[in-house]
């Protein structure tokens, strides 16, 4: 039996090779994530019965509980999913160009990018300016920062390891900024900001989701496009520029989607992380090491992992309502170093 | 590698310009600050004080103890990135880029929050903890896998395991809520506002950890020319290890338990140190004393002015003069 589908256009120009596995893996996740859909839209303050809830989404219920499925719990749920997804993809782009493990939006310095901007803009002019310009601000952040880090790792041509290291230095760098601002911020400004740092999708609206969602739409396309290229860049640049791989250019533009998703992602959810590392190992050890296979699995990992943490941290201890980033991390990590002690990679 | 003293008589002489630098230094720091004060001043201070002076007040009580720990945090901060720069073989190793000073934070407000803990007696032992286990996790990461202890490995765990005690630290101060500003400031390096009280408990283990140091310059020079070489000169080398990472720890633990997270440098200070003296590491470890006393002495009065009447945390000044450094080095490349 064929354990591919391939799929190509007549040029030959796109294609894509799937295999059946991976469609194996992400049919049962998809159902995981349907169980975790209801399970989330079920518990909260109010605890609601799954069966009245699965009766709401197919339109049968009376609408007894619009509110709280339709505007408080469903949009939380989702925006969490898609903010868990863009990390995953993130992440992997990531690591595929830096060819480690450990190379990740929160650990080279973009999401600490973005943070700061972020930070910022909260502390002096959320106030004056309105909250809405803030996804602006930290994509335009993630962006600035990400271009430094490119532009101070070129030397003749950007390796993966300086990038690394830069990226390394700028994060630190950001960091002390953050803190700088947070506190010489008064007080409220300071909770506030401190809170949204750790990563939150507390108070998410469908405004929030759809501003979100056209950006996903066009980059995690793009990304699953570029797959080939990261395959082949993945066994080495000589080896990639042999293959007649544009190695500089590709990379760019990877390093550009990576970038776009990764401050998205902060300027909806904070700064969550530990989800751009963890999510590509996973789907590694689910299907793989096909970038093109990889990018869908590593998006709905991304996604469970995000939203399970949110259902969670509302919930475990209520009435508090704590930041998902939270328990991503605290569980999130000490997973990790489990996994790279186990990879020995 | 061309350094500035070449010869033994030159490297003297830097060593006592070095101490005149520091005391500059020293006294600059005593001097400036909201309420500026002359030097003759502080002499008087010093040999005829008076009770009824403000400014006598003020020199006691605040200035010469930030001076004080601002000289032990920046001796030791740089000596433990001299011997982590050894023992690593690594141009970017230091105790922040290590994830050491994060492993600290972490257990000391961990420690805070679950035991109340209070006592800075009791900081200094979590913080030595913490370090020591941070320490042991990044190098452990660092080593894993085939090709050994790279140096782009190393940074990467430590940068992982920071990221880690960092997110950890967030989630505890947020989930206890009160007091973030005051931690906060903490955390971020600051050696405002201690007495010297909270100095003394800590002293002793750091002064030991200058000594180790000193004594060690000449095992680590034969260790730095090779573990193969070492061990056929009959070095026991394990052993050399063990102590440079006891001293390590002693250092770094002990200035985060009385300065928060300061990072930079433990980085910056040996390169500049490596480029007067050379790779002797006899002259490295005593250079780097003077040298980073000096360079967080300064640093600690530049943050005093920038944002008046308020300061910034230390740690921040020396983030912000130390990146830079951290990317020259990084675009040199690492051996």
């Amino acid at each position: 039996m064929n354990k591919y589908i391939l799929f190509r256009n007549k040029t030959g120009k796109v294609s894509f090779l799937f295999e059946k596995k991976t469609i194996v893996v992400i049919i049962i996740l998809a159902c995981l994530l349907s169980v975790l859909l209801i399970a989330g839209l079920s518990i909260g303050s109010t605890m609601l019965n799954p069966l009245v809830v699965i009766k709401h989404l197919l339109n049968l219920g009376n609408g007894e509980h619009a509110f709280i499925i339709e505007t408080l719990r469903l949009p939380r749920i989702i925006l969490a999913l898609m903010a868990g997804g863009a990390l995953g993809v993130s992440g992997l782009i990531m690591q595929g160009i830096i060819r480690n493990p450990l190379g990740s939006p929160d650990i080279i310095g973009i999401t600490g990018g973005a943070s700061f901007t972020a930070v910022v803009f909260i502390t002096y002019f959320a106030d004056t300016l309105g909250i809405k310009w803030l996804p602006l601000v930290t994509i335009a952040g993630a962006a600035v920062i990400s271009i430094l880090v490119y532009l101070l790792s070129w030397k003749k041509g950007v390796t993966p390891m300086r990038l690394v290291l830069i990226g390394i230095g700028m994060a630190a760098a950001m960091s002390a900024l953050t803190t700088m601002v947070l506190v010489t911020g008064n007080e409220y400004t300071t909770s506030q900001a401190y809170l949204w740092l750790t990563g939150s999708v507390y108070g998410a609206t469908w405004g929030n989701v759809y501003s979100m969602l056209p950006w996903l739409l066009i980059f995690i396309p793009l990304a699953i496009f570029y797959s080939k290229t990261v395959n082949v860049q993945e066994l080495g640049d000589e080896v990639a520029v042999g293959l007649g791989v544009k190695v500089q250019l590709h990379r760019f533009s990877l390093l550009f989607i990576s970038v776009a998703l990764a401050g998205l992602t902060v300027a909806f959810a904070g700064g969550i992380r530990f989800v751009g590392l963890i999510a590509p190992h996973i789907s590694r050890k689910l299907v793989g090491r096909s970038f093109g296979n990889l990018v869908p699995v590593s998006a709905l990992v991304g996604g469970l992992i995000v939203s399970l943490a949110d259902i969670f941290a509302r919930t475990a201890f209520l009435p508090l309502d704590l930041p998902a980033g939270i328990f991503v991390s605290g569980i999130g990590a000490p997973f990790f170093i489990y996994l790279l002690y186990r990879e020995h990679y | 590698m061309t350094h500035l003293f070449f010869s033994k008589s030159s490297k003297w002489l830097g060593l006592v310009l070095g101490l005149c630098f520091f005391a500059v230094s020293f006294l600059s720091s005593i001097a400036f600050g909201q309420i500026p004060i002359s030097f003759r001043t502080i002499v008087d201070a010093f040999l005829d004080f008076d009770q009824n002076s403000t400014e006598h007040i003020i020199i006691t009580t605040t200035r010469i103890t930030r001076a004080v720990i601002a000289t032990v945090i920046g001796v030791s901060l740089s000596i433990a990135g001299a011997l982590m720069q050894a023992l690593t073989k690594n141009h970017l190793a230091s105790p922040s880029i290590f994830g050491i000073n994060s492993g600290a934070v972490f257990f000391i407000v961990l420690s805070m929050s679950l035991f109340s803990i209070s006592s800075l007696k009791h900081y200094m032992w979590v913080g030595f903890l913490g370090a020591g286990v941070s320490a042991i996790m990044v190098y452990f990461l660092g080593s894993l896998g085939r090709d050994g202890l790279s140096p782009v490995k190393i940074v990467l765990s430590g940068a992982a395991i920071t990221a880690l005690f960092l997110s950890l630290t967030q989630g505890l101060l947020i989930i206890n809520g009160q007091n973030l500003e005051g931690v906060l400031f903490w955390l971020a390096g600051s050696i405002a506002g201690r007495t010297m009280d909270m100095l003394k408990p800590i002293l002793p283990f750091i002064i030991g950890g200058w000594i180790m140091a000193l004594f060690l310059g000449h095992p680590v020079n034969i260790l730095t020319s090779g573990e193969d070489i070492a061990k056929g000169l009959g070095q026991r080398t394990v052993l050399v290890k063990t102590l440079m990472a006891v001293a390590i720890i002693f250092l770094a633990g002990g200035s985060v338990a009385v300065g928060g997270s300061i990072g930079f440098i433990g980085l910056i200070v040996p390169h500049i140190v490596r480029g007067l003296v050379g790779n002797d590491h006899k002259w490295i470890i005593p250079y780097c004393g003077l040298f980073g006393a000096s360079l967080l002495l300064l640093a600690d009065i530049v943050s005093r002015f920038i944002i008046m009447p308020q300061e910034v945390p230390i740690g921040v000044m020396t983030a912000l003069i130390g990146t830079p450094f951290f990317i020259s080095i990084a675009r040199r490349g690492l051996r």
